[in-house]
């Protein structure tokens, strides 16, 4: 692709992962249809459009009260725990946070772990970790134990093998796992998968989970879940460990009711979900099951950086719903995996950068048509529009001192950057604008066949034989 | 400087931005009008059937009957009970003589895991309460009626009292003063275990209880 010379979104990766997903009908279908299902179910949640936006609000305040609080309550939150006898780490790193983990886990002899479903886990590449340790590390939620049989990732935060059909999921058990015949009855693979984890519940020694909700006041994590894997992960192993973003935290218990159903309807259109699990210690004495050490692992990784901004803290707002994907008409056609990044969709765009540095990430925020759906849909009214145009000012403005952002200005053209200036000020000044539009109407046959990225999907642009103020004059 | 010392020190270092407690309490107030038990129970109910969960209505002196009704016609031979609860010990008291085992947990998982993940049909638990608005029961395992009798038996039946139906999580936690305790476990349950992880269709049993029932405890069956 040489002809991008204009480099509009150089990271080829995306350009041709995502070309992939568009050009196969299959894939997409696989999008549409469930991003189609997700949007049905979740518009069936809130028929009230005054309760949704009363609603909102209240989601969005009780976020920001908590975030304008956060040193204060990560420490409430620690001192909770510990009363508790959770034992909280602390990490600013992936790396700091698998070297925890792995310590808990060598502290134990662990040789199996089974994992509820956790996106931080996802984020800081738990599984490898694992791997190299020679720790088993195994995915018990329906979807992403498919897609780590598949050696994949997932591609939606909220329903991770979304992208595969179940014809491709009975190929994938019939030969990954022993003993299974091909089915594509989707009662049967469930229960082919509910056999496997099961025997893996019995025996594992450690369990590993996400948070959606950490509350400081009583020193609970609550977990949202459907399937039962995360109570089985945070029940029956001997240790649980969670793991969370620092974000998570918030004050008081009376702000889990609105975020929860929020949470739920908002992700999969469903007034509460099957389980809302709240874990506030290990078994106590006389208690008969439950693990007995129970680990709380708070990363950082980024988050600090979108805190010290004003605007940038709005990030930190989300409560991982997966609204902003469904509604996205780019994630909708190019998928989760095009991203190449934990975070797929608009809150991929707007957290990455901060996890990752604009250096790996400086193309994301153009991957967006600006429609604005995930800022209308957002259930805690995260501008996400906003932080888009913002994050395209961060990469490609011209590098300068005290940056916000790591990697600021790593999408930084000085021909790009000319060539909007030069626009700019013909747009500026009526005279210049005059002539530029009588030279182009003269001049038209001048223009290349080639016009870079433009070109590669559409036709050549070609200023008209007469422009519209010639064409207002002669007709008087 | 620890990790620790690091991530706070650089939120400390950001501004300010202070805002006021969200009201909660008069959002719920606007959003739900007070309801008779009646009305709740008929909600609740509605609500957890269409997440696919059986309700019976029963009394305090029908529901070991039912009881035993649900286990014959599900072809159970097996329920694992609390027997240090009041319907624990009713259950085993009433349906020894049937051909229906009760068994008991009364020593740590640890001693029976085996048994427990792969010999145990069915469990019954009370449930602490519950909530009209999402059809949902709520839990508060203990040393009595331990975490695990509610997620690994494939039926788990649960005895739930009208009288203690409220509208709205929020008015649970508030009315039962959450905020001064919590248990190591406390569970929200809102139908059987489910998944649409499969091309987003509705498939039950995912790893929790397959079947759920709620003995409906009322004045008149």
């Amino acid at each position: 692709m040489s002809e991008h010379n204009l480099n509009f979104m150089p990271t080829e990766g995306f350009r041709a992962r995502a070309k992939d997903v568009v050009e196969n009908p299959f894939l997409r279908q696989s999008f549409r249809g469930a991003m189609d299902f997700l949007i049905t179910k979740r518009a069936a949640q809130f028929p009230s459009p005054e309760e949704l936006e009363t609603l909102r609000t209240l989601g969005e305040q009780i976020r920001q009260y908590n975030l304008g609080k956060l040193p204060a309550l990560l420490l409430q939150l620690e001192e909770n725990l510990t009363r508790n006898g959770i034992q909280v780490h602390w990490a600013e790193t992936p790396d700091e946070a698998n070297a925890i983990i792995l310590g808990i886990c060598k502290a134990h002899s662990a040789k199996l772990m089974v994992k509820g479903k956790s996106m931080v886990s996802e984020e800081i590449e738990l599984n490898h970790a694992c791997e190299a340790a020679g720790i088993d590390a195994m995915e018990s939620d329906m979807g992403e134990y498919i897609v780590q049989l598949a050696g994949e990732k997932p591609s939606h935060i909220i329903m991770p093998a979304i992208h595969k059909t179940k014809e491709e999921i009975a190929r994938l058990f019939n030969e990954k796992v022993p003993g299974v015949d091909y089915t594509d009855n989707v009662d049967e693979l469930i229960q082919i998968g509910r056999r496997v984890l099961r025997e893996k519940f019995l025996v594992a020694d450690i369990g590993l989970s996400g948070v959606n909700m950490a509350v400081a006041e009583t020193g609970t994590l609550c977990l949202v879940e459907n399937e039962g894997n995360g109570r089985l992960s945070t029940t029956a192993p001997p240790v649980h460990i969670a793991i969370t973003g620092i974000e998570k935290v918030v004050e008081k218990l009376a702000h889990v009711p609105p975020l929860l159903s929020l949470l739920t309807r908002s992700a999969t259109g469903q007034n509460i979900s099957t389980y809302f699990n709240m874990i506030s210690g290990p078994r106590k004495p006389g208690e008969k099951d439950g693990p007995t050490e129970v680990h709380l692992v708070l990363l950082d990784n980024g988050r600090t950086q979108a805190y010290a901004d004003e605007q940038l803290r709005k990030t930190l707002q989300c409560i991982r719903c997966g609204a902003c994907m469904n509604h996205c008409p780019v994630y909708t056609r190019i998928g989760g995996h095009a991203y190449g990044t934990t975070y797929p969709g608009p809150i991929g765009k707007i957290i990455s950068p901060h996890l990752l540095g604009l250096e790996a990430t400086a193309n994301m925020a153009s991957a967006s048509s600006m429609c604005g759906a995930c800022g209308e849909v957002c259930p805690v009214k995260i501008p996400i529009p906003e932080l888009l145009m913002r994050l395209r000012e961060e990469s490609y403005s011209a590098p300068h001192a005290n940056p916000a952002m790591r990697g600021q200005g790593a999408g930084y053209s000085r021909l790009v950057t000319s060539i909007w200036r030069g626009w700019a000020a013909v747009y500026r000044s009526p005279a210049l604008y005059g002539a530029v539009t009588w030279l182009g109407s003269r001049f038209r046959w001048l223009m290349p066949a080639k016009q870079g990225g433009w070109t590669s999907v559409r036709v050549p642009l070609k200023p008209a034989p007469k422009r519209l103020r010639d064409m207002l004059r002669e007709r008087g | 400087m620890n990790a620790r010392d690091r991530i706070l020190a650089k939120l400390n270092a950001a501004p300010v931005l202070p805002k006021a407690d969200p009201d909660v309490a008069s959002w719920y107030e606007t959003h739900r009008n007070q309801e008779s038990t009646a009305d709740k129970a008929s909600r609740f109910r509605s609500c957890i059937e269409l997440a696919h969960a059986e309700v019976y209505a029963v009394t305090q002196a029908s529901w070991l009957q039912k009881l035993w009704e649900v286990l014959t016609a599900k072809q159970i031979a097996k329920l694992l009970v609390a027997p240090g609860t009041a319907h624990g010990q009713r259950a085993i008291n009433e349906l020894s003589p049937s051909d229906v085992e009760c068994r008991a947990y009364d020593v740590p998982i640890e001693d029976w895991k085996t048994e427990m993940f792969r010999d145990i049909p069915a469990s019954l638990t009370s449930a602490r309460c519950a909530i009209a608005e999402t059809g949902t029961l709520v839990l508060w395992p203990d040393a009595d009626e331990p975490r695990l009798m509610s997620l690994v038996p494939p039926v788990h039946i649960v005895l739930l009292d009208a009288a203690t139906i409220h509208n709205t999580f929020y008015e649970v936690m508030q009315r039962e003063g959450w905020a001064n305790g919590l248990p190591t476990n406390a569970l929200l349950i809102s139908g059987p275990s489910k998944t649409a992880d499969i091309q987003v269709t509705l498939a039950y049993g995912a790893h929790g209880p397959k079947e759920l029932v709620v003995l409906l405890i009322g004045d008149e069956a």
